[in-house]
């Protein structure tokens, strides 16, 4: 240290034409400090002046400061917090973006020193300054971008946070105060996005710091809540449609589907036109949950490739348990979930659909939990392209059984409201088979699994879930069952246009739990890359029933065909909404996207993916991947 | 060392009743919840507890919401320093103006340069600073080294120590423990009249017993606390 002062100081000397040793430097600067309270404070003035210089210094000026601030660090024993307040603010109130790195590094310097050597009094300030300077003041914002903003913004960070884990070295306790102060410190949803982002950077950095241990959970589970507070920002009415009289299915992909095409047209036109729906705050918010996800997901994947995705995760599920799990049906931050469990699906994708299926079996949790906890896992199940056919048909044994005991226990008719964890249960069974079956079936060990399970005993008891449940997922499951043979169906029951009714309507309950289906497509721009790979759309879905001939055929039969002629059937059915595709099995999808870029094969499939405008035709995903667009809605 | 103590505390702990079901886990963590910051319940610091449930009937409090106090007895350790006391702790850092310490591996300290008796020097030796003393050549203070200091002020809030290396018989502690008993016996100093005063301070076991109810951060009751010497 004492070498790097001599240099300074030459430069110092050579303006000032004094001469200084360190230790004569360090006696001036406390005698200003001390001559303060004696009422003399005309060197102490001096000195605040010269923290004051901000704005483009000349290099006399940078090695004068960087003179006054490692002076200062020897004599911050001197400091008062009354005589000295405003050196205390000046100092505190420096932006290390605003300098260069000796500057930063004498900064950083005194802060330590500061707040060791105070006893004390100073630990929530000097964190406090930290943690402000994560982001760069707001007339930096526009740099970050450049070449010349991401170097500053390396030399600050890095700076920062080796000053946090110093202070940590030093006082053990500074990291339970520093999680308060992040906390507090985060940015709201409001904010500009670029400070949400790097803020949220510095969280991340944190927590795969040295003070990790003791601080990630918290600034996970801090993240996670402000993913929250976005998405629910965003609101489901931004959306849909406020249309009442459609039913909620219809509803939701009509609309979605515009949705995307407003989203899309973003980039080219102002977006006047879709204003009056969808606002663009709405669109705001989404976009810096869009990013803020994006950047979760890059973390988690640094997580992975560090080892430690197991330790994260646990975090995560703790805080999806206490908050997004009865977040009234939160729509995109449960993807934080699914991409994790896609990254590590024997221990996280496990443990994930474990922990909701104790939930929904639990009779300690509120039967609203419950259901929600069943949503998410028949969704999970559905959805997840990383999940084995077996520990699916795993998951809805334990479904099917604890379905089977209710029965047993309740003899009771048609009660939407009472026996509603019951319904949702059976709904959540029929929606992860419409999605499964297929692949079960062509299994013959799962097939006979199947066939085992007392499926048809569940559905049709006294209670009627079959009518209760939500009659798309109902007639979707009907039409399989009965292709599939699993359990002899009347076919006017199929066919008879199954209609919502109130009963249907009723066991969701005000919240509508019925209809939630968390792991829909997530139709956020740049975190579908993340997702897409990992994820089932309904229009990837193999069904058990022929859609051309529509009945009496033999389902085995059926998909042995439909495996050599899939690709062709994928695409004439996407073009009408239907559902039917090949499995992962016969063609992998990602195969199949590398085909589709290549353009290898027929034309008609871009219009599969019309969303895209026919430029980047995979940026969006087909919206039409509901049960409910089949037949009756077209 | 100074500021320890097992304490014998009879607590009520207020579980919410959404914690009914498992009351010995609500227990638990109401508990931790006080490790490591200075409670004025206990006057100290809670570094661990060991705890015993006494009945297995709770009464529930009245309120708003129905709390159930729970009954246990507890084996508190505790860490309260208070100003003279003499502490020991792990040096981490040393600059020509102050010692930085840290005391049972959280609480932090630090000696400023006024309060390091003149004795001592600062020195870089092959790029490591230590802290020399210019008596005897062998006390040396570093990185690492444990010391034993006597405690000026507290801040309880942060748990943060001013101390202070003034008195003679603070320290490194090896030295302190070996050579400087050589050193007053030779010297015949008052020094080690001193240095028998602390032994026995340190002898002295501090036993309390408080009836102390938990939860809330509320007081309900709190009886007067004994101090027994053993010795």
């Amino acid at each position: 240290m004492g070498v790097e002062l001599a240099n300074e100081r030459a430069g110092f000397l050579e303006m000032e034409d004094v001469n200084f040793t360190d230790n004569e430097l360090v006696y001036h600067v406390r005698t200003a400090l001390k001559s303060v309270s004696l009422g003399d404070s005309e060197s102490y003035d001096e000195l605040i002046g010269v923290m004051h210089h901000r704005e483009r210094l000349s290099p006399d000026e940078v090695a004068l400061l960087v003179t006054c601030l490692k002076a200062l660090s020897g004599t911050v024993s001197c400091i008062d917090v009354v005589h000295h307040e405003s050196l205390l603010s000046s100092i505190f109130g420096m932006s290390m973006w605003n300098y260069g790195p000796e500057v930063m590094d004498a900064l950083v310097d005194l802060i330590i020193s500061l707040q060791a050597a105070s006893s004390g009094k100073y630990v929530d300030s000097c964190l406090d300054m930290l943690i402000r300077n994560f982001v760069p003041p707001y007339s930096y914002l526009a740099l970050l971008k450049q070449p010349r903003g991401l170097s500053r913004k390396d030399q600050v960070l890095s700076r920062v946070h080796s000053a946090l884990e110093s202070i940590g070295h030093l006082v053990p306790l500074a990291p339970m105060r520093l999680l308060s102060l992040v906390v507090q410190r985060m940015p709201r949803q409001y904010d500009n996005e670029a400070v949400i982002m790097t803020y949220v950077e510095n969280m991340f950095k944190l927590e795969s710091g040295s003070m990790g241990q003791l601080v990630g959970s918290t600034m996970l589970t801090a993240v996670v809540d402000r993913l929250l507070d976005l998405d629910l920002e965003i609101g489901w009415e931004d959306i849909l449609q406020e249309d009442s009289s459609k039913g909620i299915f219809e509803m939701e992909l009509e609309d979605l589907e515009e949705d995307e095409e407003d989203w899309n047209d973003e980039g080219g036109e102002l977006p006047g036109k879709h204003l009056s729906r969808n606002s663009l705050r709405g669109n705001i918010i989404a976009e810096k949950l869009d990013s803020l996800l994006v950047l979760t997901f890059e973390y988690l994947e640094s997580c992975q490739g560090r080892g430690r995705l197991l330790e994260v995760f646990e975090t995560l599920l703790h805080s999806f348990r206490i908050t997004v799990l009865n977040a009234y049906k939160s729509k995109f931050s449960q993807f934080v979930m699914f991409y994790a469990c896609a990254l590590d699906p024997e221990n996280c994708g496990v443990r994930f659909a474990r922990m909701l299926l104790d939930i929904f079996v639990c009779h300690d949790h509120p039967p609203n939990t419950r259901m929600s906890a069943v949503a998410y896992l028949a969704s999970y199940l559905s959805r997840g392209k990383f999940l084995s056919t077996s520990y699916i048909t795993t998951m809805l044994k334990r479904l099917v059984d604890w379905c089977l005991d209710y029965c047993k226990v309740q003899d009771e008719d048609v009660n939407p409201l009472a026996h509603r964890v019951f319904y949702a249960g059976c709904q959540a069974i029929m929606y992860v088979l419409c999605f499964r079956m297929w692949s079960m079936m062509s299994i013959p060990r799962l097939k006979s699994q199947l066939f085992l399970m007392p499926i048809e005993t569940i559905l049709k008891h006294k209670s009627d879930p079959l009518k209760v449940c939500l009659p798309s997922v109902v007639g979707e499951f009907l039409k399989q069952a009965r292709a599939a043979r699993l359990f002899t169906v009347s076919k006017t029951s199929i066919s008879d246009d199954i209609l919502e009714t109130e009963l249907s309507r009723a066991f969701g309950g005000l919240e509508r739990l019925d209809t939630f289906f968390p792991f829909d497509p997530c139709l956020l721009k740049k975190s579908d890359r993340f997702i897409r790979p990992n994820f089932i759309f309904w229009s990837m879905v193999k069904t058990t029933y022929d859609d051309d001939e529509d009945e009496d055929e033999d389902a085995e039969g059926s998909s042995d065909e439909d495996g050599e002629e899939s690709v062709d059937g994928a695409v004439e059915n996407r073009g009408d909404g239907m559902a039917t595709s090949f499995d992962e099995r016969d063609i992998d999808m990602e195969e199949f996207d590398y085909a589709l870029n290549k353009m290898s094969i027929t034309p008609k499939q871009s219009s599969m993916y019309r969303f895209g405008s026919g430029l980047d035709e995979l940026v969006r995903m087909p919206s039409r991947i509901r049960p409910s667009t089949s037949p009756e809605s077209l | 060392m100074e500021g320890l103590k097992v304490s014998d505390a009879n607590l009520v702990v207020c579980v919410h009743p959404s914690k009914g079901h498992r009351v010995s886990e609500a227990v638990l963590r109401e508990l931790s919840s006080h490790l490591f910051q200075f409670s004025e319940i206990f006057d100290g610091v809670l570094l661990a507890y060991d705890v015993n449930i006494v009945e297995k009937n709770a009464k529930i409090l009245p309120g708003i919401h129905p709390y159930f106090g729970v009954r246990l007895k507890a084996k508190l350790l505790l860490f309260s320093p208070e100003p003279n006391m003499l502490l020991e702790a792990r040096v981490v850092k040393l600059t020509p103006e102050s010692i930085h310490v840290i005391v049972l591996g959280f609480a932090s300290a630090v000696i400023i340069d006024e309060d390091i008796r003149e004795e001592f020097d600062y020195r870089t030796k092959n790029g490591k600073e230590v802290y020399c003393s210019k008596v005897h050549r062998r006390h040396v203070i570093k990185v690492g080294t444990m010391i034993r200091f006597l405690v000026k002020s507290l801040d309880k809030e942060v748990l943060h120590i001013c101390g202070s290396l003034k008195p003679s018989n603070t320290g490194s502690i090896h030295w302190l423990d070996k050579d400087f008993e050589e050193i007053s016996l030779i010297d015949r100093s008052g020094t080690k009249r001193e240095r028998e005063n602390e032994m026995k301070m340190q002898e002295h076991t501090v036993v309390g017993e408080e009836e102390i109810s938990l939860g809330n951060g509320q007081i309900k009751k709190s009886k007067k606390r004994r101090l027994i010497e053993e010795s």
